[in-house]
């Protein structure tokens, strides 16, 4: 059996405070991908027996010959049956100081869409290489989507040194061969860790068989990478949601702007302009159910209350008068496309950016990337299912857009088609 | 406002906005909720009385205050409830200010829509799915609100937060639709509709410390009390007017509570003897069984029975 080692996490209690931390995991199978997050959870305690002992049943039944660990991240039958992962997973874990939240994508060019969808939201990549193989395409290609996704705060972990003697050179290598890579990506965090999933070897603990490595053990560098300043709490934007007019007597003339603040920081009293009308105002409250704050910051969600009567609907923007997004008629993006239905050139979608949708007319292709080598093929015609490319937009009404480097929420959008309404593209503004 | 969000000092005259976990999960639900409430018409929350479904109504109260909730709630009533939740249900969805609509298993039966199913060991648990369906279509709801998280069961662990259903309550796990950045798609067709978790990233202790935090009022079977119960399978079910006993189970009194709150007939309990939440927390925190392969039936006829219940438009 594939787990040994003990525990050094219990589960916090009620009322401890602890930071909600959202990773991506690319790797395939063969990398050890799923035992890496088996161990994960159980160290963390977060595997339950019912869930172990369904684990160890199931592989015996399949003839695994061991507890294979895979089967707790493979949800559904299709993919037991088939040994695959088609979809994202998310799993859960938590150590006294943090909650984490694990996007589990399948590591296959297939699927490009997948882990471009765990990416979006995640704080840290976690990215796996069999230390007897090497950075491989796939490594590559996770780190350059990574970047492309601008997750803050990438992990290499560099699995199966038990494999190789838990040779310092062996990894010494790894690590500046990725660098090498990495140089040509805008990669700003970097931690390389030599680990044994299968064995435990610096995944919660730091390992004996590795004295030369001086560096955290996987989970400590998880519990403790500083993740609170990857917001941008200098922007302020605030994408209307929904308008609350309760008209009853007791709150007569109430009109509350209801929405999750996507930067920057609001405080009572601050200037503020509404996009598009370019009114300004003051903001004159910061409500929440639980009563007034003085000042909302992101991701909260909360209802602004603002001086003047204005007109202010779904889909505006609210924001600071000196500092505001670009009222955009055209945009300019790297669009992953995720649907078996391949750009058509001149394509009418729906784009739906913050609160707000609008049609866009795809313009330009101007180049598709091979996300292997960076190449640009600047003589594409289309993009298909997981392909990556630079496409120029045109829109029906104006978006109120940032830069996606700047911006993550302000600067993302999605597209979807008019006739299946699927979710067909993930956009960033350049 | 709780504590935990207010933005420290650091280190001179830097500010650090720290932010709690359960307070960012419940931001992200809000966002969900609202998100919904603006793109489709016609939203109703699912309310079965259990603790998912009292957080979700908690959540939709807030997303909304001081405006009016805009969604009716609906229960799907089995028929085989427990006393005590059917009093908390009607509690609740009145101090909400709500519009209760209750969807009746047995008006399916007796409609002929589904049959019972015979036998000791027989559940209305997945004729359920009909009945909400039929509902479902007789309000033409599009997005129906419900409390399952990603954590209780591995179908569960793929689903989105906005998931699709066809014409027919179909859910097609190779056909969903990918979520990206906060940003919902909630374009769809005539028939169709959306089932709505917005506690999908929630695990079974975070919804504890929130009810626990928020002090929301929780049915009084999951806190341990006295009950006649007897042993089936390894588990412990309450006794009742719709559960025959087999030959050798014999009823006993124990002190026992419900980690989840479903159908009487498939819903077990365990032993406990935690009677206020933070008791209840403790117990929660320290177990190592999940609470569907503890105390549900309807869960172990397969290994894939959620996957199938799902399809076939289960909850």
């Amino acid at each position: 059996m594939a787990l040994i080692g003990a525990s050094t996490n219990g589960r916090p209690l009620a009322a401890r405070p602890s930071e909600l931390v959202r990773f991506a995991t690319a790797g395939s199978v063969d990398d050890g991908k799923s035992t890496l997050i088996g161990r994960l959870l159980y160290d963390t305690k977060s595997i339950f027996e019912d869930q172990l002992e369904h684990v160890e049943r199931t592989s015996l039944q399949r003839g695994d010959g061991y507890v294979n660990l895979a089967l707790l991240t493979d949800g559904l039958r299709a993919e037991r049956e088939q040994g695959i992962t088609i979809d994202v997973a998310y799993r859960y874990f938590e150590t006294p100081r943090r909650k984490f939240i694990i996007a589990d994508t399948p590591g296959h060019p297939q699927y490009t869409r997948n882990m471009v969808t765990g990416a979006s939201t995640a704080d840290l990549a976690l990215i796996l290489v069999d230390a007897r193989n090497g950075v491989a395409e796939q490594t590559r290609r996770h780190a350059f989507i990574a970047s492309l996704l601008r997750i803050p705060h990438l992990v290499l972990c560099v699995n199966k040194m038990d494999l190789v003697d838990f040779d310092q050179e062996m990894f010494e290598r790894i690590c500046a061969d990725f660098s090498g890579w990495a140089a040509r990506l805008e990669v700003t965090d970097v931690t390389f860790i030599p680990i044994s999933a299968l064995h435990g070897d610096n995944v919660v603990e730091r390992s004996e068989r590795m004295a030369w490595y001086d560096g955290p053990s996987l989970l400590y560098h998880l519990e403790h990478v500083h993740v609170a300043s990857d917001r941008n709490l200098v922007d302020a934007r605030f994408p209307v949601q929904w308008v609350v007019r309760p008209m009853s007597d007791e709150h007569h003339d109430y009109r509350g702007y209801t929405g999750q603040v996507a930067s920057g920081v609001f405080r009572v009293g601050d200037d503020v302009v509404v996009l598009p009308s370019g009114l300004e105002t003051r903001v004159a409250g910061i409500e929440t159910y639980d009563g007034p704050v003085e000042e909302a910051f992101p991701p909260l969600s909360v209802t602004l209350l603002l001086e003047d009567d204005l007109d202010v609907s779904r889909g505006d923007m609210i924001c600071r008068p000196h500092n505001r997004p670009i009222e955009a008629r055209e945009v300019e993006a790297m669009v992953c496309w995720m649907s078996g239905r391949p750009l058509q050139p001149a394509g009418r979608y729906r784009i739906k950016h913050t609160t707000r949708t609008a049609l866009a007319k795809a313009d330009e292709l101007r180049y598709r990337i091979d996300v292997n080598t960076l190449h640009r093929h600047e003589d594409a015609s289309g993009l298909s299912l997981n392909e990556i490319g630079r496409l120029r937009l045109r829109l029906s009404s104006p978006l109120f857009l940032d830069e996606y480097r700047r911006n993550r929420t302000t600067g993302s959008f999605i597209l979807i088609d008019e006739s299946t309404n699927d979710t067909v593209g993930a956009g960033m503004v350049l | 406002m709780s504590v935990a969000v207010r933005p420290r000092m650091l280190r001179g005259a830097k500010m650090t906005y720290e932010i709690e976990h359960l307070r960012a999960l419940e931001s992200e639900a809000i966002h969900v909720i609202r998100e919904v409430a603006a793109e489709l018409e016609r939203g109703v929350i699912l309310f079965s009385g259990g603790k998912d479904s009292a957080v979700v109504l908690h959540l939709a109260r807030k997303a909304f205050w001081p405006g009016a909730l805009p969604f009716p709630v609906l229960h799907v009533d089995t028929g085989h409830n427990f006393p005590e939740v059917l009093a908390y249900r009607d509690r609740m969805v009145g101090a909400a200010g709500a519009r209760l609509i209750v969807a009746s298993v047995q008006e399916s039966i007796d409609r002929g829509r589904v049959v019972e199913e015979g036998g000791p060991r027989s559940s209305r648990n997945r004729l359920q799915s009909v009945t909400l369906l039929d509902a479902i279509e007789e309000h033409d709801f599009k997005a129906a609100f419900g409390g399952a998280r990603r954590d209780e069961e591995r179908a569960r662990a793929k689903e989105r937060i906005l998931s699709f259903r066809d014409d027919f309550g179909q859910w097609d796990p190779k056909r969903q639709r990918p979520e990206l950045w906060n940003l919902y798609n909630g374009f769809i067709k005539p028939g169709e509709h959306v089932r709505v978790f917005p506690l999908s990233n929630w695990t079974e202790l975070d919804v504890w410390r929130y009810v626990s935090r928020e002090r929301i009022p929780l049915p009084s079977i999951y806190f341990a009390h006295e009950r006649e119960v007897f042993r089936r399978d390894g588990m412990l079910y309450a006794t009742s007017d719709f559960i025959e006993l087999l030959d050798g189970e014999e009823p006993f009194t124990e002190s026992v509570r419900f980690r989840t709150v479903g159908d009487m007939s498939c819903t077990g309990a365990v032993r406990s003897t935690a009677t206020t939440l933070e008791q209840v927390v403790a117990e929660i925190a320290a177990t190592r069984i999940t609470e569907r392969g503890e105390t549900r039936a309807d869960d172990r006829i397969s290994e894939a029975a959620m996957e199938d219940r799902k399809k076939e438009g289960y909850f």
